[in-house]
């Protein structure tokens, strides 16, 4: 039996080394965002609002935090007896180094063979937005192209092999470039790629046969030439985050309501791990401004223009400015942040001051107590 | 294939809590929101599976809706078990006909079936109309070593309270000798929780017994319990020291909710050793505004806050609009006060729509007559106009027009 949906493969690894702080301990697909979520939810989300759901995570590395998010699936109802999630580890096939997705493309074959959907969609996990996957789908098989390549416009963003394409008014591509930076509105690639499934089995086999490894230069630019790569411009809000500034920002981002509800819109929920967390308590001389909280948060002192992750805590007389708090923080009585980013359970001790720029915020490791 | 328990839990949600008027319209009463993410269930189920019981049958009768596809299969509480589980029963048509559930121990009764598909030892049977933390598995320690029959829980109240309850008057070992209901004159102020433990094989007889009793109101309280007493079994009361309230009126109700706002008040949510679980919304953070202020409050997820707040709880996605006050009130989810809007002393439903400089309840200190005070209450889905003013104890349940419209 044909089907003509599509199932989907995440690459939470790629780009690990864009974000070196925030990605010590974690895959990037890993990384904590907007209060209560990690970065994967958002493909995984958009995957499970297409229909799509049969889905492949294809990790090679610090993939424990994020086999811990996942479980069986089911926060994102993907915990099926007929396809589901299921972790993909591509390790262990070929002895090699894992860099791009050739080679774990080539090591989980076997899953993509199992798989009875004619299309794949593969995407990473940097540029995240409520993105309707089943349009990009069926524009794809609406077009002749072999692959197409979602796509935004706009100024460059800062990061490293950035795919920046000309299209045509038809969607064809017909100039690709790797790595470079053209000033003003270009239309640039944001990891996300629909293909026939059988077709990726072969262009992998023949690339990794030949000992190419890299998919955007031996694969998708390659065949730009005949006119076989199709661009589709996703006309969704997106946030791309390659750094720890651009973390920063795409975070606070969100205190604009309207990006917050483009973002999570109420008719397509971003779902996440839930955590079971009483809503948040504010004390008696709280004083928060202009700031996110997430449920567990408690908050005594004074917040402005931050993000509380779940079951922060924040004592009396603590001031808190322009920070980014993840899960677990707590911030002692009188201490002073301001422009920092707190990563997990990191405890600042009473009266302590840690000060960031603005345009360099300050990053404090998983766990450290101050 | 039904793996034997030892103990099945029983929780009487069929009732409609009609002194909880507008809030219980469209749903029955444990659905009823409480504590700005939990509804009333959420305690006893998240007791149970705290307490290692994974068996629970919910008899549901009135305005089901809204709890079934909030019990689902039991997944927030951990309760989608291959061999156990949470079940919801309603009442059912057989060969002798159709029958609603007559009392709470009728509604037992009717599900003997289910219970003896566990074979169980114990049953436990609970009430979906209060909140508490409490771990089962102690209480039935204790009925197994006092050996007894049935174990009650009781909590210790005021003696001038003692008339509002079902009382326990019992000797010093716990024996329970008599059980009074709502006594003028009581002589103990031992109040029966409505959690009892029973000994599966007595109960059932007492099921029986009490069904072809055609006089019988079929009620634990009224009937077997009395008739246990009656015949000489061995009754134990188990006495629970924590944080334990009935939520059975809109007093009561508002009063449990701005409890989670007294540091003092013995009921912790963030405890982690005891969570409560509940179905959750998937809302992203909630968002405090500029010139927000928001003191001595609990908000949800997704809630968007440009007012001020104070001694108030808003559930998910609650919107309060600039220059709104927010005063000792209940914000359930999806409510919107929009600007300049009052609601204080008063408990606002789902999806309650407050328009602009429309005030909601009274504050008590500006009565002119105290005796006149009382929390004020929109029902869900209701629009209150711009401009409009709700006295205090008001129960809307149709729209109010603004003075403009």
């Amino acid at each position: 039996m044909k089907n003509t949906g599509a199932c989907g493969l995440i690459f939470p690894n790629l780009h690990d080394e864009m974000m070196n702080d925030l990605t010590a301990v974690r895959a990037l697909g890993s990384i904590p965002f907007g209060g209560r979520y990690r970065l994967v939810d958002f493909a995984l989300s958009n995957l499970v609002h297409a229909g799509y759901n049969n889905v492949g995570i294809v990790t090679t590395k610090k993939y424990l935090s994020l086999t811990q998010h996942i479980g069986s699936g089911k926060a994102w109802d993907l915990s099926r007896k007929k396809k589901g999630l299921s972790m993909q580890p591509a390790l262990g096939a070929t002895p090699t180094e894992y860099e791009g997705r050739i080679i774990p493309l080539h090591d989980i074959r076997e899953w993509l063979e199992l798989c009875r959907e004619e299309y794949v969609i593969l995407s990473d996990c940097y540029v995240i937005g409520n993105i309707n996957y089943k349009a990009l789908v069926e524009k794809h098989i609406a077009s002749d192209a072999e692959i197409t390549v979602a796509y935004k416009v706009g100024a460059c963003p800062e990061v490293p092999s950035l795919v920046t394409m000309d299209v045509t008014e038809s969607g064809r591509v017909t100039e690709m470039r790797i790595g470079a930076r053209p000033e003003g509105d270009v239309c640039y690639g944001i990891g996300l790629y629909v293909m026939a499934r059988e077709k990726l089995m072969e262009l992998v086999e023949d690339a990794f046969s030949c000992g190419k490894m890299n998919f955007e230069r031996d694969i998708l630019q390659a065949r730009v030439v005949g006119g076989r790569i199709r661009g589709y411009e996703v006309p969704e809000f997106t946030l791309v985050i390659s750094s720890l500034q651009s973390y920063f920002d795409a975070n606070m981002a969100l205190m604009d309501k309207e990006i917050r509800d483009k973002l999570f819109p109420s008719d397509y929920p971003v779902y996440t791990r839930v955590h079971d967390c009483a809503p948040v308590v504010y004390g008696l001389n709280a004083e928060m401004t202009g700031s996110l909280a997430a449920d567990g948060a408690h908050i005594d002192g004074t917040v402005t223009d931050s993000l509380l992750f779940r079951n922060v805590r924040i004592e009396t007389g603590a001031t808190v400015r322009n920070c980014i708090l993840m899960e677990g923080s707590i911030v002692r009585k009188g201490a002073v942040l301001e422009n920092v980013v707190l990563d997990k359970k990191v405890t600042v001790s009473e009266g302590r001051v840690l000060r960031g720029a603005p345009t360099y915020p300050l990053y404090v490791n998983k766990g450290r107590t101050i | 294939m039904f793996r034997k328990q030892e103990c099945v839990a029983m929780l009487l949600a069929g009732g409609q809590g009609s002194r909880l008027y507008a809030l219980t319209r469209q749903i029955a009463k444990p659905a009823v929101p409480y504590g700005g993410k939990y509804r009333i269930i959420d305690f006893p189920l998240s007791n149970c599976i705290n307490s290692g019981i994974e068996t629970v049958g919910v008899l549901t009768q009135y305005r089901p809706l809204v709890l079934n596809e909030y019990i689902g299969s039991g997944g927030p509480w951990d309760l989608d078990r291959m061999d156990a589980g949470v079940h919801v029963l309603p009442p059912y048509q057989a060969i002798s006909g159709a029958g609603w559930y007559k009392g709470t121990a009728n509604a037992i009764y009717q599900n003997i079936e289910f219970i003896e598909r566990y074979d169980p030892e114990y049953v436990l049977v609970l009430s979906g109309d209060h909140i508490y933390k409490m771990d089962y598995s102690k209480m039935l320690k204790q009925h197994k070593a006092t050996g007894a029959d049935c174990t009650i829980a009781v909590l210790e109240v005021e003696m001038e309270e003692a008339k509002r309850f079902g009382i326990m008057n019992a000797n010093p070992d716990g024996s329970i000798y008599e059980f009074e209901e709502k006594p003028a004159n009581p002589k103990s102020n031992l109040a029966s929780m409505g959690i009892y433990i029973f000994n599966w094989d007595k109960l059932r007889r007492y099921l029986v017994e009490d069904e072809a009793d055609e006089t019988s109101s079929n009620d634990f309280g009224k009937n077997i319990i009395p008739n246990m007493l009656g015949n000489g079994e061995k009754l134990y009361t188990y006495r629970f020291d924590g944080y334990w309230k009935d939520v059975g009126t809109i007093d009561s109700l508002w009063e449990a909710n701005m409890d989670l706002l007294d540091p003092k008040v013995p009921l912790n949510m963030s405890d982690t050793g005891w969570r409560i679980y509940s179905r959750t919304s998937g809302l992203p953070p909630h968002y405090i505004g500029k010139n927000a202020k928001v003191q001595n409050s609990m908000i949800s997820e997704g809630g968007h806050i440009e007012g001020n707040m104070e001694f108030s709880i808003a559930f998910p996605g609650v919107v309060v609009e600039e220059g709104a006050e927010i005063v000792d009130a209940i914000l359930m989810p999806g409510a919107h006060v929009g600007k300049n809007a009052k609601v204080q002393y008063a408990i606002l439903a789902e999806d309650v729509v407050v328009e602009e400089g429309a005030t909601v309840g009274e504050k008590p200190e500006e009565m002119e007559n105290l005796d006149e005070w009382g929390v004020a209450v929109v029902a869900s889905g209701i629009r209150i106009g711009a401009g409009v003013k709700v006295p205090a104890k008001a129960m809307i349940e149709e729209d109010q027009k603004g003075g403009d419209q």
